[in-house]
């Protein structure tokens, strides 16, 4: 008795072979996709973050409260740094969870440090968004305007 | 005696190298971004207190660190390109050593004009 085995890429794979039958779905392939995708927008973000915080005018000595009150004056940076933040912070978050599940070689060890990282990651991604979008280049504490405030003129 | 393994296209060679420096460099990018987000959330706290934290990161040793830290998110970003190049191109596996060396050729390019510029900011007296 011969067993027939099917040329491979005939598209008559049995089921029990097929590498996305399983529960995941094709999650690993999205993770995948999304590295390379998110690699190269952030490839251009970063660089443009570097160049402009970094390189021109003064470099990094330009940098102070008043610096990030002016770029975020600016709905374009926002945006910019919004996307920068979400980005990186899900492309390494991806890449550390791919080094988790390569050197932690008990169930329970994985499961924690996953839960850490993830945990890490959520606070760091809700801080970071509120930051963005709830800054206040007057900030007041007991109604008396902070030194080093930027406030309109009264 | 078990003998030495013979050598494979991977192991020891360009291939796995760069695999161990997009590794270690992406772990390194990942926590200082941790620590980045973190200081930059100071802005909500006070104008003073994120002038202050910020201040420390213009020292001369501090630069340094910086230079480091560009330096590993700059093999990060061109390699990253390359591996995509790798993944996407038809002739990309057969061309990957040689865009290694592409890799590390625009990475000094880059990082000795960064360190120039950066360098000279953080010890040129200010």
């Amino acid at each position: 008795m011969t067993a027939t085995i099917q040329s491979p890429r005939s598209g008559k794979i049995q089921p029990k072979y097929r590498r996305n039958g399983g529960s995941k779905g094709n999650f690993e392939m999205l993770a995948w996709l999304f590295m390379r995708l998110s690699g190269v927008v952030l490839v251009v973000l970063i660089f443009g973050h570097l160049t402009v915080n970094l390189l021109v005018g003064e470099g990094i000595h330009a940098i102070n409260f008043g610096f990030v009150a002016g770029k975020w004056a600016d709905p374009f940076w926002q945006f910019w740094d919004l996307a920068m933040l979400w980005l990186a912070m899900l492309h390494g978050t991806n890449g550390v969870r791919t080094i988790i599940n390569d050197y932690a070689e008990k169930n329970a060890t994985r499961l924690w440090l996953k839960i850490v990282l993830y945990a890490a990651t959520t606070v760091i991604i809700v801080l970071g968004t509120l930051v963005i979008f709830t800054f206040n280049p007057c900030p007041v504490a007991n109604g008396v305007q902070l030194p080093g405030g930027f406030c309109p003129a009264p | 005696m078990p003998t030495k393994p013979a050598g494979t296209l991977y192991r020891g060679r360009e291939g796995m190298w760069s695999w161990v420096g997009h590794r270690i460099t992406g772990v390194v990018i990942f926590f200082f971004l941790l620590v980045h987000v973190l200081d930059t959330s100071l802005v909500r706290v006070s104008p003073e207190a994120y002038t202050a934290v910020i201040g420390t990161y213009k020292n001369p040793l501090m630069a340094l660190g910086e230079t480091g830290l560009v330096a590993a998110i700059v093999f990060h970003a061109f390699n990253g390109l390359r591996i995509i190049a790798v993944d996407f191109w038809k002739k990309g596996a057969k061309y990957q050593r040689q865009m290694l060396w592409t890799v590390l050729g625009l990475w000094v390019v880059v990082m000795v004009g960064f360190s120039i510029r950066h360098l000279s900011l953080a010890f040129g007296g200010h």
